[in-house]
């Protein structure tokens, strides 16, 4: 590492006061893959508990401090992480720049993320527990009726808004101004593409999440009446203002996954991306329209017919520019010479997935069909599909993928595909037979239910316990590759890889492209 | 377009900044008052103007009957009793109307309490015009007090023709709590 310059500083202070694009990225993935095996052992409480029907492990106050924590920490604490760590280690080299546009505020968007999810841990041992409001966070839930450890919530998603606002502003900064002489907008690979957007939205709705946890503080603190109606306010507010945020951040969720999988299903079908022009317009119009489609999740509070019918179609509308995109990459893949290693497998696993599950999104979008499936199993089960099958195998694909770049060391293959196999088929067991459960109306976040749903509960936390111990193999695998994988030197790991990041040496130096490429 | 400094990575830096804060600021003084006045113009949650109407002189329209229905509704832990005198009223739109709600306060302490209406069919809010309202303002109670508490509204001549039966909803929240300052005043 570092043959020229400096390498990296040695011990602690190397992590601590790192500015490095790469150090930082490294530390965004393993502190996200540290919150999602936290996150994922809520999940297996959670599906222990609903093994059988009954209180046989836990109690119902537990529970539902579970099902928030798990919420929360998976979205905030695995997967946003996840794709910024990505975003920190890739963007720089994708684009030719020798690091990211602010690397001090950098470390800052990194190092205040651990605290806050320590804050927001550290409830779980509070007078009252932890939040127990969902993931969603409910008012009057999360104001009148909240356990007091809700102030220690808030300021914890004070903080880490603060850092995903940072980090954004880092990733557009660096994509706007640091890019190789030559790479021009419509050059870029589709993963730039997708974050720079993305980014956009968090600067646009991370500070609407912060009004509305501050417009929560008050209420509880500071005798306003936001969400309460004694006081002249409204608890259906709250919804609004959380869908406004909340729909644009289930795509800050999912398009930096579609930029893995743009950047993997044309380097393993050896053909460039089909429809490149149309992937960046796609990304752009879903981004557009998720603002303008919050209210779907909330099609029962009582709208009126008029608005319930504008949010259905803007809804059905968005399935357009995601069909535009899993065309592209079936189109991709067509008469392509395609090969099957495992960032692949867990692309193409993303394609069937995402799918159904945009096609359960689709089925939710419509109004009055919704008033049966909501905050029924069958939401449960269709987020899951986007948001496991989509978001977190896009980020194991792009793990496989990118390692060898990293470490300079190969995953054990056969491993890999192991790992994505018992993925597949225990995701499916546990997620599946949920959409059963929800159309005959299972309701979400109960801890006991009635007995004609019991078999497909304990199917369901069978698949869950697979899906979970997977995991552990994945962890195993990644470990096993940074310290004893056989050692590789190829500038390119894959033969139909493509992009500026192959051209460098592997491992991957610690300072890259201090002098620009020339992009033709 | 706007430059804000020389250096470009410090301009984009400053103008995504403001945009966050403004984004901030917006959920304050543009989502809260939109969310209010939407709710009000469309009648959404059958919201009615929380401030007195005032009577405009239009003839009473005696070839329609309105039938109004009182409901009343305690929140969760408030122990007033509360409750219309009538449940049910007969009305020509265009006529002002009196009737009262009864409140008791059956604890030994003094409460403060509000009413929050909702009208129902919620297109009907906006027709449905209130002269004098207890519910316009915070009602304080002795312990162990009762008292009458006024209304007065007329209905809108413009009431959609659809429209035969209205129902005016009344919860009653405690705000003893909220209100302790007005109390120390009193």
């Amino acid at each position: 590492m570092g043959a020229h310059h400096h390498g990296p500083a040695k011990g602690l202070s190397r992590w601590l006061f790192t500015t490095n694009h790469k150090d930082i990225g490294t530390m965004y993935l393993w502190f996200s893959f540290s919150m999602f095996i936290l996150g994922g052992a809520f999940a297996m409480i959670i599906r222990a508990e609903l093994f059988q029907p009954g209180m046989q492990l836990i109690n119902p106050a537990f529970f539902n401090q579970m099902t928030t924590l798990h919420g929360l920490i998976m979205v905030f604490g695995a997967i946003m992480p996840s794709f910024v760590g990505l975003a920190n280690w890739m963007i720089p080299m994708m684009i030719g720049a020798p690091d990211m546009a602010l690397p001090r505020m950098n470390n800052w968007s990194f190092w205040i993320l651990p605290p806050a999810f320590l804050i927001l841990a550290s409830t779980l041992f509070m007078e009252g527990g932890a939040p127990n409001f969902g993931w969603t966070f409910y008012a009057p839930l999360s104001t009148t009726y909240a356990p007091p450890s809700v102030t220690y919530f808030i300021f914890s998603i004070h903080v880490l808004g603060l850092s995903s606002i940072m980090g954004s502003i880092n990733i557009i900064a660096t994509v706007m101004n640091m890019r190789a002489p030559g790479m021009t907008y419509m050059k870029m690979p589709l993963f730039v593409w997708t974050w720079l957007i993305t980014a956009f939205l968090l600067v646009a709705v991370m500070p609407v999440l912060a009004g509305a946890v501050t417009m929560m503080l008050m209420d509880i603190h500071f005798g306003t009446s936001f969400f309460s109606a004694a006081g002249g306010g409204d608890p259906v507010l709250f919804q609004h203002i959380f869908w406004f945020f909340g729909h644009p951040e289930v795509y800050i969720i999912i398009l930096p996954a579609f930029g893995v999988v743009s950047q993997i299903i044309p380097a393993f079908a050896r053909k460039p991306l089909f429809g490149y022009d149309s992937m960046v317009y796609a990304t752009a119009a879903i981004a557009f329209l998720s603002f303008v489609v919050w209210a779907h999740h909330m099609y029962t509070v009582g709208m009126p017919v008029a608005g319930e019918l504008f949010f259905m179609y803007a809804t059905m509308l968005i399935a357009v520019p995601t069909g535009v995109k899993v065309f592209n990459w079936v189109t991709t893949m067509w008469r392509g010479s395609m090969t099957f290693e495992t960032p692949m497998l867990f692309c193409i696993g993303f394609l069937v997935l995402f799918t159904i599950g945009g096609f359960t999104g689709l089925m939710l979008s419509i109004a009055p069909a919704d008033f049966q499936y909501h905050d029924s199993y069958f939401v449960v089960a269709h987020f899951h599909y986007v948001m496991v099958a989509g978001a977190v195998f896009a980020m194991s694909a792009a793990v496989y993928y990118w390692l060898p770049k990293w470490c300079g060391r190969m995953y054990n293959e056969a491993m890999g595909k192991t790992h994505f196999w018992i993925s597949f088929v225990g995701f499916n067991i546990a997620f599946f037979p949920q959409h059963f459960v929800g159309l005959a109306g299972m309701p979400r976040r109960i801890p006991d239910y009635a007995l004609q749903f019991a078999d497909f509960n304990m199917i369901s936390s069978i698949g869950a316990f697979i899906y979970g111990a997977s995991q552990i193999l994945f962890l195993y695998n990644v470990v096993a590759t940074i310290v004893a994988g056989k050692p590789t030197s190829d500038a390119k790991t894959w033969e139909g890889a493509e992009g500026l990041e192959w051209t460098v040496a592997t491992p991957a130096p610690y300072h890259t492209f201090e002098t620009p490429p020339q992009v033709r | 377009m706007l430059r804000v400094s020389s250096n470009p990575v410090v301009d984009t830096v400053v103008k995504l900044a403001s945009t966050a804060v403004v984004m901030f600021a917006f959920v304050f003084v543009v989502m809260v008052p939109l969310y209010d006045v939407l709710c009000d113009a469309l009648g959404i949650n059958g919201k009615t103007n929380g401030e007195a109407y005032t009577a405009v002189q239009a003839g009473v329209d005696e070839s329609r009957t309105v039938t109004i229905q009182f409901v009343a509704t305690n929140n969760e832990g408030m122990p007033w009793d509360f409750g219309p005198s009538v449940t049910m009223m007969k009305v020509h739109p265009g006529a002002s109307n009196d009737t009262v709600f009864h409140a008791r306060n059956p604890l030994p302490q003094a409460m403060v309490a509000q009413a929050i209406p909702s009208v129902s069919p919620a297109r009907a809010a906006a027709y449905f015009h209130k002269t004098e309202c207890f519910c316009f303002n915070q009602q304080p109670l002795d312990g162990d007090t009762s008292a009458e508490m006024p209304l007065q509204f007329i209905i809108d001549r413009e009431l959609p023709g659809d429209i035969h039966t209205i129902t005016l909803s009344y919860t009653i929240f405690d705000v003893t709590d909220m209100a302790k300052g007005a109390i120390a005043a009193r």
